[in-house]
């Protein structure tokens, strides 16, 4: 399984702060970002937030990306602390 | 050294931590960065700060890394605090000790700048409308 979480504003857009989804060969982050809206099609319009970032594994990575078994995918907006 | 928590830092004790028994480092460079009472057009009451606690930890460590790559350093403390905070609470502390000044300025200011960009912690403000996320970008 792969581990999804949600941060800050994007976790209450949502009302969710984490999920999973089966894993499969060659998923991107796009294609995880796609899986999840299509099971929650209220999502869509929050997901296409061209501002969301996505870590695996705590890494900033980019939609390409591959997600393995195991991984923990995150989406989250740009961070403010400081 | 680098903590991310709740409870409050003392400043002092934190200089202590970047001088004591080190001989070596001429200089101690560090920032402490506080809530403010008004940001982007609101008067601020207070804020939330909410933060993805592994990964923070991990890319306030590699930031670290890279700033002892860059220049010679000593000591180098990160502080950053998470929860719920008030108006003039002290939110994040960045000290560096170094032989010579220049290096501790840069080197300070280098963290803060990366820390604000790259390490996932948000901060949500309690306004005299409400609550709202800060947005990245708008200087705050």
């Amino acid at each position: 399984m792969i581990q999804i979480c949600f941060f800050a504003s994007l976790r209450e857009q949502l009302g969710v702060t984490n999920l999973s989804i089966e894993a499969r060969e060659n998923l991107t982050v796009k294609m995880v970002a796609e899986e999840i809206v299509n099971t929650h099609s209220d999502w869509a319009d929050i997901f296409q937030d061209k501002q969301l970032l996505c870590a695996v594994n705590h890494q900033i990575v980019s939609p390409t990306t591959i997600v393995k078994d195991n991984d923990e995918v995150a989406f989250f907006p740009p961070v403010t602390g400081g | 050294m680098i903590k991310i928590q709740q409870i409050d830092f003392d400043v002092g004790v934190e200089y202590n931590k970047l001088t004591d028994a080190n001989p070596t480092d001429g200089a101690v460079v560090f920032f402490v960065g506080l809530v403010r009472d008004f940001n982007q057009g609101h008067e601020i009451t207070g804020m939330t700060l909410e933060h993805y606690p592994q990964m923070a930890e991990k890319q306030l460590a590699a930031i670290v890394d890279e700033a002892k790559s860059k220049w010679q350093l000593g000591r180098v403390s990160v502080i950053h605090r998470v929860g719920n905070l008030q108006v003039n609470d002290q939110i994040v502390f960045v000290g560096v000790s170094s032989q010579h000044r220049e290096q501790a300025f840069q080197a300070a200011s280098y963290i803060m700048d990366y820390l604000k960009t790259r390490v996932p912690i948000w901060k949500k403000e309690t306004t005299n409308q409400g609550t709202r996320w800060v947005e990245a970008g708008i200087k705050s």
